[in-house]
């Protein structure tokens, strides 16, 4: 069962991110229903494998890499249902879809070794490592406004914008939703350090330091910002490159997390 | 049964011949009590707009009902009136390209959609409009409907105005608290700001050489006018530039944007070049969050969005001729004993 929820939420992102490159090859693409509604399904396809992972370890489902990357995956993708269709962001499906589709793959590809009975003995440590996941989430969604944005911002500086331009939503609103993204995902990060103090986890560990250095970055980005010293096309390459950045070193922080 | 249409448009007559026989809103009611006096017209939709003036009539003697179309015209303007005509099926496909808008000046334009739903309803309360009319009509708002759906025929903007503020609105998204600057009050930067305007920009600056001219024109448009010397004032709290100055020489370099643009806090500018000599150096473009758009640029994105629209005519054809084929199909369940007239061509 665990293995169709995964399948169906494959599916799932595949159509919504299918679809879209159709439409807009065929110069057809409707800001619609359908693309939402799939990636909806996806989700909740996602949420039926975690809560399953869930009931069967009496956890939060993040006992492995893979299932860390599908709760990350799942987040982004619930954010997005949240903040798409606030912002009107109707292509922000588009450009989520192959991200989420992309850490379910690589989840898929990995082996699934749960590490039975981690966060049993402190309901804060679940706490911790849920909160964080759920900011990356928020951080990987402001990657997407912000590649949206570059792209967007490279049509109108070309003077020569392709169909794509006309879909795509303004400059402006795209950089107001990656400046609260980046809030959102760092008031969480910030609340996941808070539960790890009170579970009394080690500080001194390389994890604590990758995740302190994460933490410092981006309250200095959203210090630039608010200070308007930083451009939304400099917010754009910082928070893209700090999301992709992240996600890269997500491997060596799930060692040093093991480990500690 | 038959559905005639005649009637001039922007292809057959100039604007001068077209004003002659143009119908006011006003008079409309008593010209159609006219039409329906014509013999052999049961009802008629007259649509009276600045591209053409044309009858939709029903009738079971069509010549007859053109003869007396011309007559009325005729004795209105003083003049013969130069109509084309066609009678089922041709007219009722003329009818869905009219709606559709691939019949005109600026293909794929939707305001005719709006004057061809008008000149219906005023059809309609004046009981000119017989059962076919009614049924064509209707099917006429969905055949433009479906092309405007279906196809990229009302896709991208089509005149500086228009693509000034579609890009305006990919940067900014609401213009309505945004505020513009005009350097060198000319008409075409009139022009572009009134499209702004149109689209919820409520603050103008005007700055011209000749401030009495700057005065004027900020009169007219609601703005306010600013002493040419003082321009770069006001810059900081601007988001949108319109220059069209006479000037031989650039006045918008980098070296004078880069200490204005650090009183901005990182907003973006969108600079609309309309000067000949051009009056910003195009290396602002590559400024952090400027935007320079000059003439050239602008009605490139107008004659591209053209083209894209001509692209799709083909597509929007053989969707009416679809339609065309199933309007026939009912008018023929209807007036079977009619329809050995459809395939007659006008």
């Amino acid at each position: 069962m665990e293995r169709i929820a995964l399948l169906l939420a494959m599916i799932c992102y595949l159509f919504s991110f299918g679809h879209t490159l159709f439409a807009l090859g065929a110069g057809r693409f409707q800001p619609g229903r359908f693309n939402f509604i799939a990636m909806a399904l996806g989700a909740a396809s996602q949420g039926w494998y975690l809560s399953m992972r869930g009931s069967s370890e009496h956890a939060c489902p993040i006992g492995n890499l893979a299932e860390i990357l599908i709760f990350l995956s799942w987040s982004i993708a619930l954010i997005y249902l949240v903040i798409g269709p606030a912002y009107r962001l109707s292509l922000m499906g588009a450009f989520t879809a192959p991200l989420v589709l992309l850490l379910q793959i690589v989840a898929l590809l990995l082996p699934g070794e749960t590490r039975h009975g981690f966060f049993r003995p402190n309901p804060w440590v679940e706490t911790h490592a849920a909160l964080s996941i759920v900011a990356y989430g928020a951080f990987g969604l402001a990657c997407v406004a912000g590649l949206m944005f570059l792209v967007q911002e490279g049509q109108l500086k070309s003077r020569r914008p392709a169909l794509i331009f006309h879909h795509l939503p303004p400059i402006s609103i795209l950089s107001e939703a990656m400046t609260r993204l980046v809030w959102i995902g760092f008031v969480l990060l910030s609340l996941s350090f808070a539960a790890g103090f009170i579970a009394r986890l080690a500080v001194l560990g390389g994890k604590f330091w990758f995740s302190l250095v994460i933490w410092v970055f981006y309250a200095a980005l959203l210090a630039s910002a608010e200070k308007g010293c930083l451009s939304g096309r400099r917010l754009a390459i910082a928070a893209s490159s700090a999301f992709l950045m992240a996600l890269i070193l997500l491997p060596v922080i799930e060692k040093l997390s093991v480990r500690a | 049964m038959n559905i005639l249409c005649a009637g001039l448009n922007h292809r057959l007559a100039p604007i001068e011949v077209r004003e002659r026989f143009a119908v006011q809103e006003g008079e409309m009611n008593e010209m159609l009590e006219r039409l329906r006096g014509i013999e052999g017209v049961s009802g008629a939709v007259m649509l009276s707009t600045c591209n053409r003036v044309e009858l939709y009539a029903s009738s079971l003697c069509p010549m007859r009902a053109l003869d007396g179309f011309r007559r009325i015209l005729s004795d209105r303007a003083g003049q013969e009136a130069p109509l084309y005509h066609h009678e089922t099926p041709y007219a009722v496909r003329h009818l869905f390209r009219v709606a559709s808008g691939l019949d005109s000046m600026v293909i794929g334009e939707t305001e005719i959609l709006g004057q061809v739903t008008k000149a219906y309803a005023t059809a309609a309360d004046a009981g000119a409009a017989t059962r076919p009319l009614h049924k064509l009509f209707q099917h006429a708002f969905r055949v433009a409907k479906s092309v405007r759906t279906e196809t990229q025929i009302t896709s991208g903007p089509t005149s500086i105005g228009s693509v000034a503020v579609e890009l305006a609105g990919k940067i900014f998204g609401s213009l309505e608290d945004r505020r513009v600057m005009i350097l060198g009050a000319g008409e075409i930067s009139e022009r572009t700001a009134r499209s702004l305007q149109s689209r919820g920009v409520r603050s103008v600056i005007v700055s011209n050489r000749t401030y009495d001219r700057a005065a004027s024109l900020a009169a007219e448009i609601g703005g306010m006018a600013l002493h040419f010397d003082h321009w770069e004032k006001g810059f900081s709290d601007i988001d949108i530039l319109i220059s069209s100055t006479n000037a031989p020489h650039m006045i918008l370099t980098p070296e004078k944007l880069e200490p204005l643009l650090k009183m901005r806090r990182g907003a973006p500018l969108f600079v609309i070049d309309l000067a000949v000599p051009r009056d910003a150096d195009p290396s602002i473009n590559e400024m952090d969050g400027v935007f320079l758009y000059d003439i050239d640029s602008l009605e490139q994105i107008a004659s591209q969005s053209l083209d894209i629209r001509r692209q799709e005519v083909d597509r929007c054809e053989s969707l009416i001729e679809q339609h065309v084929g199933n309007f026939l199909g009912w008018m023929k369940s209807c007036h079977g004993a009619g329809s050995q007239h459809f395939g007659r061509k006008a």
